[in-house]
């Protein structure tokens, strides 16, 4: 039914388990909103993000209550930019996940309301999920030696 | 310790006034009612009516100015550890730190996070660590006697 939808969202079948939708980051505001407008995918269940080296991949969890399925959208996003557009407009649960995911990745959303660390100290230096990310010597004075 | 002279009359009592003052503090270690993680349960266990740590004087208090003893019970992460030890500096002296599990003495299960600190003793002096993960009851009212036992031999008036 999105395939026909939206014609640039390419469909990936893996051999065992679900598959995804990967969808341009440019587009996923537009494809998230008729999602929950007119397929009734009323929650967005989990947003994550993935450091693949070349590339990061933003993966959104969809689930409709009414319909009781599932859904997976995939962004790919190039290193450089690492700015794509905010979810936080249609599903007010993506406000947290998406900070979560700032805080971890280092991606930035764009018109996001509140786009600062969740769970990592202010002064944190560094997103620690980032595959290149440098243990610091110390924080705050105290050793991170084991 | 209080050597007890039936023989004599009306019982009295004699000791030296280093021991009776230890003997006063380790009968009432009031300890911070403080956890951060899953240790933290095995510590309500603890505090509560079958392991009864009121037995021993020992009670918790909600706030770091009334108490003797922090038991860090649980996982601190960098962000807790600036915490802990702004709480452990308000505790009036003489104060006393029990690692309470893995976590607390080195990082535990966590020790190659990012974000967890690898031990406790690298923010404030540690009295005791108990092992465990968690300890059980048994094992954290082992190392609340050890801590008296401790707190029986110092020398309080003579530093």
């Amino acid at each position: 039914m999105i395939k026909e939808k939206f014609t640039f969202a390419e469909e990936v079948k893996p051999q065992a388990g679900g598959g995804w939708y990967l969808v341009p980051a440019d587009k996923i505001v537009e494809v998230c909103k008729t999602l929950r407008d007119d397929y009734k995918f009323d929650c967005l269940s989990c947003l994550t993000g993935i450091d693949l080296v070349d590339y990061f991949e933003v993966v959104y969890h969809l689930f409709s209550y009414s319909e009781k399925k599932p859904l997976v959208l995939k962004v790919k996003l190039e290193k450089q930019s690492s700015t794509m557009p905010s979810v936080s407009a249609i599903w007010p649960s993506a406000n947290w996940m998406e900070r979560e995911v700032f805080d971890l990745l280092g991606i930035k959303f764009e018109n996001h309301p509140d786009l600062r660390r969740i769970m990592l100290p202010e002064d944190w230096a560094g997103h620690p999920l980032q595959k290149s990310y440098k243990e610091p010597e110390e924080y705050c004075g105290m050793s991170t030696k084991r | 310790m209080l050597t007890l002279y039936k023989q004599l009359p009306n019982f009295i009592l004699t000791t030296k006034l280093d021991e009776l003052l230890n003997w006063c503090r380790k009968s009432s270690v009031w300890y911070m009612l403080f956890a951060t993680a899953c240790c933290g349960i095995e510590l309500m266990q603890t505090g509560g009516p079958r392991c009864d740590w009121d037995r021993f004087g020992a009670v918790p208090r909600s706030t770091p100015r009334q108490s003797d003893l922090m038991i860090i019970a649980g996982t601190i992460s960098y962000k807790m550890a600036v915490c802990t030890r702004r709480l452990y500096d308000q505790m009036p002296d003489p104060k006393y730190v029990i690692a309470m599990g893995s976590c607390a003495n080195c990082g535990g299960l966590f020790k190659h996070s990012y974000s967890v600190l690898k031990g406790i003793d690298k923010v404030m002096p540690v009295d005791i660590y108990v092992p465990g993960c968690p300890p059980r009851p048994e094992a954290l009212t082992d190392g609340l006697l050890k801590l008296q036992e401790k707190m029986q031999k110092e020398k309080f008036l003579r530093s």
